[in-house]
């Protein structure tokens, strides 16, 4: 069997094997927001001001959430499995549409922060380890330290006084200009122009780790018998560089921003809320105090299935660089 | 001196500030003539790894770099060569092969693109032709299917035909002067004997001169046509191999040689008839675990140990030997169970171990006992040395005080100062740490020791007052020993018994001496063919 089909099988194996992991997670989580007091109908209620008791129990009624936990989530489940994730009463929506709708703001910054942190982590590693105990070592390890110790919602909010307040380079919130009714590139410009300031800063903290990482793991392969070899071949330090040591180094790396990815989601609340972001971090955060159990549901279950994704794409890309792997 | 291919005059190579000694190497001189080779011969810390890389001009500077005397490689001064010169020589002039096969090849790239290189930085070659000669040169070392090998990755290889490789690729452009730096130490005993046949053959093709180091005599004994012998960095003699192997001059030449295990077995002790220790079809498989929820192909799984059988008498000393992947050493750790054997009986005394769990076994570990392989990595580096030794018997109920002052005891049983005793592993050398692995396990009054290739991390002579150590408390002690060891050598000098393993099976058992004189089944003849400086053995036996 050749390698293509083999990756191919190995990656139809990974996904089915995600879907009971998805479904435990979606039990797990379930469970886990029980846990917390209090429920939608509390909220809406909290906030119409006056609302008897009698009313309360009606809404819980039409919400389904007076019958027992299991029979809630059995009916949950089944809606899941027929892609239905219900609807959220807090936005007057369906779960899958609201969730979509703000699932691209969040990937375009995801992806755009996870080129930005992994790509100039691996060339200022590079660079540093390149430059090894000279000055410019120096200025890359100072500046990673500098942002790896640093708040995330801090940098956001400096950035915004500097480059949004004091100089008039780039918006201060959102995601484009809607007042503009922008088609096409345009629109395309117009977002781009808005993703500078959130997507520095969520990738800082991570370019600071990307860096420190690959500036490790590239002196780590220096030391190596195989750059000896290399050399008592004549070969060039550059090719050393370049082509025997950088291959092997980044494997650490990928391993690493494929298990971070994750954990973006999680940071990227904090720039969602600083710049008004309209993303799934932002959805989520609301609809947790608002009790919108359904929508955060929905969001966690994409989440998972995401991390699950990326966890394959990182094991694949993987096979491609360290041939010792094998997919099996 | 024209026709020399290398003369090293004076050379001295400075070590960092703070190290043992000031200088790695001092005042050596060596030449080298067309087709010769010459063996540089030592122990470890004796200088003959720099002294290769110095002319090669692979010193890791700047800590350590030349301060003085010439290399002089066909005229020319390498002390004083550009690098883009050296980088020049390195590869088509001067190549090297080392010791690790499988570290010193890049293991993301192919065999193919790593041979390729060479000719890319040496020879105006198109690619095709590159290709071309790259498959030739594999064909030259006879690797099967070289179109194939050209597209492998390292791993995918054996270690001798990975070591093969690097020999394709170090003699890709006819070197002059060939560098092979203890090529064979990491290989088996019969892979070595190829590779040392297949560097001679290939030196009579391209008559380049071979500087050849390595600690191991038996070598030395085949390949070398002169030999130095270094020591702390100084040379302490140089001359033929008959003359250095035969009549050595030196102290230290005399006392190396005299360490060097001979191939003929000591006398046979007599022996009690009493089995301690028996294992009846033993049976250990790896893997072949199934993958989550069933799903897929089952994976692969490695027949480690199949159905051995074997008994060992009390104070006798039962040599089990074989090669890298034999099942040796899972066979070991299952019979003092650190493994759980997968079927048969281990019989200690008239208890049958393989069935007692944890707790039920805990008492009776007092009485079997190993010593491990790596002086280095089996002692915890956090612990103290009175510690280590004294923590065994604390666990088996003994108290502190008395369970640390026979820690002090087995100090000096073993040969070390009591001053030991708060001392932390990284303070001794090897041999040292050795022999406090030796005490560990001797802490427990064992009745079996279990020593997996006790030597095999040890220089010639610090090997030779181990061994000499473990004979010593084995007669004092009244031990049963299994030793496990690779080298046939040290089997004929330490062992009554031998049991020969090949792909997990035992193939061939019985006293040393007979073992050696008739060997039955082929495995051990080929075993016992491979065993390097043979003809230089029979010579000082006869």
């Amino acid at each position: 069997m050749n390698r293509s089909s083999k990756i191919l099988r190995y990656v139809s194996r990974r996904l089915i094997q995600g879907i009971p992991i998805i479904l435990a997670i979606v039990v797990l989580n379930f469970f886990l927001l029980n846990l917390a007091e209090g429920d939608a109908v509390d909220v809406l209620a909290g906030e119409a001001g006056s609302a008897t008791p009698e009313y309360m129990e009606e809404m819980r009624k039409k919400f389904g959430l007076d019958k027992p936990l299991p029979v809630q989530l059995a009916v949950y489940l089944k809606n899941v499995i027929q892609l239905d994730l219900g609807y959220s009463f807090r936005h007057d929506m369906q779960v899958t549409e609201l969730i979509i709708d703000r699932f691209w703001p969040t990937l375009i910054l995801m992806v755009s922060t996870i080129l930005l942190a992994v790509g100039f982590g691996i060339l200022l590693g590079l660079f540093a380890a390149i430059n090894l105990n000279t000055w410019k070592d120096s200025v890359v390890s100072v500046f990673a330290l500098i942002t790896y110790a640093t708040p995330l919602f801090w940098v956001g909010l400096m950035m915004i006084i500097l480059f949004s307040i004091k100089n008039d380079w780039f918006p201060t919130s959102g995601m484009e200009n809607s007042a503009m009714f922008y088609e096409g590139f345009e629109r395309v410009k117009d977002i781009a122009h808005h993703l500078v300031l959130p997507t520095i800063t969520l990738s800082l903290f991570y370019l600071a780790l990307y860096t420190r990482m690959m500036r490790a793991s590239m002196l780590e392969q220096y030391g190596q018998d195989y750059v000896i070899t290399a050399r008592a071949k004549g070969v060039s330090e550059r090719r050393i560089t370049f082509v025997h040591v950088l291959r092997n180094a980044l494997l650490p790396v990928v391993t690493m921003a494929g298990v971070q990815v994750g954990a973006l989601i999680g940071g990227s609340v904090i720039v969602e809320s600083v710049f008004a972001w309209p993303g799934l971090g932002m959805l989520a955060f609301e609809s947790l105090f608002a009790r919108d159990l359904n929508l955060l549901l929905g969001i966690f279950l994409l989440s998972s299935a995401l991390v699950v994704a990326v966890n394959l794409v990182v094991d694949v890309v993987y096979c491609f660089l360290d041939p010792r792997i094998e997919v099996n | 001196m024209t026709d020399k291919l290398l003369q090293i005059s004076n050379l001295d190579i400075v070590l960092p500030e703070g190290s043992e000694r000031d200088l790695a190497v001092k005042d050596l001189n060596i030449d080298l003539s067309p087709g010769e080779t010459l063996c540089i011969v030592g122990e470890s810390g004796s200088g003959k790894s720099l002294t290769a890389r110095a002319l090669m001009g692979l010193l890791p500077a700047p800590h350590v770099r030349v301060e003085k005397g010439t290399i002089s490689f066909c005229g020319e001064d390498l002390t004083k060569a550009s690098e883009p010169r050296m980088r020049q020589i390195r590869g088509s002039e001067i190549s090297m092969i080392f010791q690790e096969p499988m570290t010193a090849l890049n293991p993301v790239m192919t065999i193919g693109v790593q041979i390729d290189e060479v000719f890319r930085y040496h020879a105006d070659m198109s690619k095709s032709e590159r290709r071309q000669r790259a498959i030739e040169l594999l064909e030259d070392v006879q690797l099967p299917d070289p179109k194939q090998i050209v597209a492998a990755y390292p791993h995918e290889l054996s270690g001798g035909q990975r070591q093969r490789a690097m020999i394709a690729m170090a003699l890709a452009l006819e070197p002059k002067i060939l560098i092979a730096d203890e090529p064979t130490t990491a290989l088996d005993v019969t892979t070595q004997a190829q590779i040392l046949k297949l560097i001679s053959e290939m030196q009579t093709i391209h008559k380049s001169g071979v500087l050849f180091i390595t600690h191991d005599f038996g070598v030395v004994a085949d390949i070398a046509d002169r030999v130095v012998v270094m020591q702390y960095g100084n040379v302490v003699e140089t001359g033929t191999v008959d003359k250095v192997l035969n009549k050595p001059e030196h102290p230290y030449t005399k006392a190396l040689i005299a360490s060097v295990p001979s191939l003929v077995p000591r006398a046979p002790r007599s022996r009690s008839d009493q089995v301690v220790l028996s294992g009846d079809k033993i049976q250990k498989k790896f893997g072949g675990g199934k993958s989550l929820f069933g799903l897929g192909k089952p994976n692969r799984f490695v027949h480690a140990v199949k159905d051995v059988t074997l008994d060992l008498r009390r104070g006798e000393t039962l040599g089990v030997v074989g090669e890298s992947g034999s099942g040796k050493s899972t066979l070991a750790r299952c019979i003092i169970r650190l493994l759980d054997s997968d079927s048969g009986n281990i019989m200690l005394d008239d208890v049958d171990i393989r069935a007692l769990n944890r707790a039920e076994m805990r008492p009776l570990r007092t009485k079997i006992q190993m010593v491990f392989q790596d002086p280095f990595a089996s002692l915890n580096p956090r612990i103290k040395v009175g510690q280590i030794i004294s923590q065994g018997p604390i666990i088996q109920g003994q108290s502190k005080e008395k369970a640390e002052s026979r820690a002090r005891e087995l100090l000096d049983i073993v040969g070390l100062d009591e001053r030991a005793f708060n001392r932390y592993p990284h303070e001794f050398s090897g041999g040292q740490r050795q022999r406090i692995g030796i005490a560990r396990a001797l802490a427990l009054d064992p009745e079996i020791l279990v020593a997996d290739e006790p030597v095999s991390a040890l220089d010639v002579s610090i090997q030779a007052q181990i061994l000499e150590l473990l004979d010593q408390i084995r007669e004092s002690m009244n031990l049963s020993m299994v030793f496990i060891t690779h080298d046939l050598r040290v089997a004929a000098q330490v062992c009554d018994r031998l049991a020969v393993m090949r792909y997990g099976e035992i193939v061939e058992t019985g006293a040393t001496g007979k073992i050696f004189e008739n060997p039955q089944h082929s495995y051990t003849k080929d075993l016992l063919a491979a065993v390097p400086g043979q003809k230089w053995d029979r010579k000082v036996a006869g």
